[in-house]
């Protein structure tokens, strides 16, 4: 697998499965990330991307009973992220996460970017100052929001958000930055938008985005990996993946035939 | 970027200290216990189990004490039992009437008073018991006496209603509408639906609201020392005065009780008493629910 | 033929005599619901009609008296103010205290579910026997005798159930989105619970607290039970000091009485007179009631549009 990845990792994944409680979610799945390029995760509902994502950035370790096998290796410190040892709030802290659905904290545009900042004990206003700008700049809301960031992000729109959660997840400067299906919630005008926002980032952040819209993953993404049951069934650059691909299971999903 | 060890070891204090609280529950229960059970123990190291149990005369202040619990807890049930006879049949009409028939304007009316009648004071509910209804039902019953059973009871009964039909009507409102809907297209009518397919499937439901309702009148203090009298009396005649358990304790306690006297254990055996009467109702009411759930 | 319609004229009686009964549900139904209402209305214009003419600035102002006329709640009402203050701070924090523990930390193990169990079954017991238990513990064993703290602490295990309840479904109305972003953004437990969880139930918190003071101000078994006196023309000491450092605890350790106390011993009284007085404390106190939860609904109501999940 790693051969097809000729560029610089940022993160290599080896034999990661993962168990909730008895069930096998994820077997031994094998994927390196490439640095500053965008991977996509393709399958079926299922399959086991979220999971996948998930065990990024230890999300699973909310919920009792799951259990991580194998290794996520991080980059450049070699760190497996999903060491028992290894403490999850650590790994949030250099690895964020957009969620499938707009989850923007009851407070201001302002107080929801400043967040993650403010946990890890940053509370000087000039500096929040400067990076609540700067993320929102990243995220291409500042200049719909900018005369309005003390107010509630609860009046802003569907898809605008969306980009406050981006912002929010960019404000704390993140290695790897995680989307779970970011459009799936909102219409045609806001995903363009955000797909744009998100093959912009990626020159700052590496991305992992999971979808079940493989035209968004063909146009945005750099490598795609097709899943399947919890497997990796595939995994190539995206222009191969989509023109030639080698696996037949691959090629049906691709075309339609099931999912 | 390393996680600061203060910042873990004050993680792990305040879940202690989270913790604590709530183990405060368990910690409250066991000192009710142990403090019911050893104030009382000195009280039967004087008093027989026996004499205490069937003796039919509560009178230990006297200079012949005699220490029958019998005319305290008859006092309690005849009171409990006619508040029940209201409040059991009201309490699920108006529940079957709230969940099945009320269009929605009489909804929004009805259960605020109901929730504002939970909330009025029990000495007010008292008040009105002695100088409102006591008088109206003498003119019924002329031999009614100034303290008697009814009146409280009856207070106590309309007292109770909003624990009763709330709780009952939030088990019918679980059952689903599917259920519904199948008996209304065989052509049943609401009544029908409401008494022979809601009621059943909200069984377990309603007769925890029962055990509720049951329960607050056994432990009604105010109502019954005002308006039921403070003399002890073995009988199921309410139009007699009577006093409850409830009332006994209050009534010494508005005296000087010093720790250790007589008077002093006399109110935890009455107190261990209510507590053994509730105990067992509510290990009637989980016995109940159990055998529901395996039913259905 | 004649066959065919005696079936009909059947079917069609059947149908009648149900309609009638499901009628007559609809009368007695809807009567038995307007009981409560009749009840509450009667015993509302009932004690005005008794007390109003007691109701007066001196009232408010005077202590209990042997003379009928003269007697006020004074000492009453700041005695309910006092307790309600050791009531509310007692039950407040551990309440919320433990409902965060229950929703935030712990995990569906045989120790949570005693607690639970435990939780729910104190909410039924008498509050009598809380009386009980405070002259056992708090009067004699503590030694702090027949005081404000006393009162104040009995009050507040007797509520502390309903703060945890109240704690607990405003805490589960959160939804869990909001959770996983704060934990996403690297923060610990705490901080998501400090700075979200708490601030987003504040308000369901709050209204299960007035909830529950206004119970508390209404009962009256406990607070005779710890000793609370029935006759007292005195106040308790001042919060307030004029001298270093400013403030007192030692009201905490003074006897006292509370406003259901006071009618309960105006009611016992043989003579008429008192019973005006009585109403008119009856009056003041289902105000108070009447007052504080109209205020939590109209919280419950504010909040729920404001955040909407």
């Amino acid at each position: 697998m790693t051969t097809i990845v000729s560029e610089k990792l940022k993160a290599d994944v080896r034999n990661l499965s993962f168990y909730y409680t008895e069930v096998q979610a994820l077997k031994k799945v094998n994927l390196p990330i490439a640095e500053n390029r965008i991977t996509a995760l393709i399958g079926p509902s299922g399959c086991g991307k979220t999971t996948y994502l998930r065990c990024f950035n230890r999300m699973h370790d909310l919920y009792p009973g799951n259990r991580y096998d194998g290794e996520i290796l991080l980059y450049p410190d070699g760190m497996n992220i999903v060491d028992p040892k290894v403490d999850p709030i650590e790994v949030r802290m250099r690895i964020s996460m957009v969620f499938q659905k707009p989850n923007p904290f009851p407070k201001t545009v302002y107080e929801n970017v400043a967040y993650g900042l403010r946990v890890r004990g940053e509370n000087r206003k000039g500096l929040l100052d400067e990076k609540v700008e700067k993320a929102l700049r990243q995220a291409a809301l500042w200049d719909e929001v900018h005369d309005r960031i003390y107010d509630l992000a609860f009046n802003l729109s569907g898809g605008q958000q969306q980009r406050l959660c981006i912002a929010r997840a960019l404000a704390t400067e993140p290695e790897i930055l995680l989307f779970d299906e970011p459009t799936s919630a909102l219409d045609p005008t806001a995903t363009l938008k955000i797909e744009e926002l998100i093959m912009r980032l990626k020159k700052d952040v590496t991305i992992i985005i999971v979808t079940h819209n493989m035209q968004q993953a063909a146009r945005v993404s750099d490598y795609t990996a097709f899943m399947y049951l919890g497997e990796i069934i595939e995994f190539d650059r995206t222009d191969k993946i989509f023109t030639h691909p080698s696996k037949k299971l691959t090629e049906d999903y691709i075309t339609g035939r099931f999912g | 970027m390393k996680r600061k060890l203060s910042s873990k070891i004050k993680e792990r204090a305040i879940e202690g200290i989270l913790l604590l609280s709530a183990l405060s529950s368990i910690f409250i229960t066991l000192s009710i216990v142990f403090i019911l059970f050893y104030e009382a123990s000195g009280f039967f190291r004087d008093v027989s189990i026996w004499e205490f149990l069937t003796g039919t005369q509560w009178t230990p202040l006297f200079a012949q004490p005699k220490f029958g619990i019998l005319p305290l807890v008859s006092g309690t049930l005849l009171v409990t039992g006619i508040a029940v006879l209201v409040a059991l049949p009201v309490g699920l009409i108006v529940a079957v009437y709230l969940s099945e028939y009320a269009p929605f304007k009489i909804k929004e009316v009805a259960k605020p008073i109901l929730e504002l009648l939970a909330a009025v004071p029990t000495v007010v509910y008292g008040y009105f018991a002695l100088l409102f209804l006591t008088p109206i039902l003498r003119n019924f019953i002329p031999e009614l006496s100034g303290f008697n059973a009814l009146s409280p009871g009856i207070i106590m009964g309309i007292m109770i209603i909003p624990y009763v039909s709330s709780v009952s009507e939030d088990s019918m409102k679980a059952v689903p509408m599917q259920i519904r809907e199948g008996s209304y297209a065989m052509g049943a009518t609401k009544f029908q639906t409401a008494f022979k397919v809601v009621i059943p499937s909200a069984f377990s439901g309603i007769a925890a609201a029962f055990i509720i309702g049951i329960s607050r009148a056994i432990g009604e203090t105010m109502v019954v020392a005002i308006a039921a009298g403070m003399m002890p009396n073995l009988t199921l005649n309410p139009i007699e005065p009577i006093q409850t358990l409830t009332a006994y304790i209050v009534g010494v306690s508005l005296g000087d009780v010093p720790h250790g006297t007589l008077e002093y254990k006399t109110i935890f055996a009455a107190g261990i008493t209510l507590f053994f009467m509730t105990l067992f109702l509510n290990i009637l009411g989980f016995w109940f629910r159990r055998r529901i759930r395996e039913v259905y | 033929m004649p066959h065919d319609e005696k079936i009909t004229q059947e079917i069609r009686r059947r149908i009648a005599h149900n309609k009638f009964r499901d009628h007559l549900f609809w009368i007695i139904g809807l009567f038995s619901t307007l009981i409560g209402f009749v009840v509450l209305f009667t015993l509302i214009i009932d004690l005005f009609a008794d007390g109003f003419p007691r109701l007066s600035w001196s009232f408010l102002t005077s202590y209990p008296s042997r003379f009928a006329e003269k007697a006020g709640i004074l000492s009453a009402w700041v005695g309910t103010t006092l307790v309600m203050i050791v009531t509310a701070a007692a039950a407040v924090p551990l309440g919320i205290a433990a409902g965060v523990y229950l929703e935030e930390y712990s995990k569906k193990n045989w120790l949570t579910h005693l607690i639970e169990i435990n939780m729910n079954n104190l909410a039924g017991v008498p509050s009598i026997i809380y009386g009980l238990l405070a002259l056992g513990l708090f009067v004699y064993f503590l030694k702090l005798g027949e005081s404000i703290l006393t009162g104040g602490l009995t009050l507040g295990l007797l509520i502390l159930p309903m703060v945890v309840i109240a704690t607990r479904e405003s805490i589960r109305a959160i939804p869990n989105s909001i959770r996983e972003a704060s934990y996403a953004l690297g923060a610990t437990k705490w901080q998501t619970i400090k700075d979200h969880i708490l601030p987003y139930s504040i308000s369901g918190i709050l209204t299960g607290m007035i909830i529950g003071l206004s119970r508390a101000i209404g009962e009256t078994a406990p607070i005779i039970t710890v000793g609370a006196l029935t006759f007292i023309a005195f106040l308790p000491s001042s919060p307030v000091t004029s001298t270093f450092p400013f403030f007192s605890f030692k009201w905490l350790f003074d006897p006292f009485t509370v406003m259901p106390i006071q009618m309960f011993n105006w009611i016992s009284r043989p003579q008429k007179e008192f019973h005006v007085n009585a109403a008119a404390a009856g009056i003041i106190l289902l105000l108070m009631t009447l007052i504080m939860n109209g205020f939590a609904i109209y919280l419950r109501y504010k909040f729920r549009k404001r955040i909407k999940w």
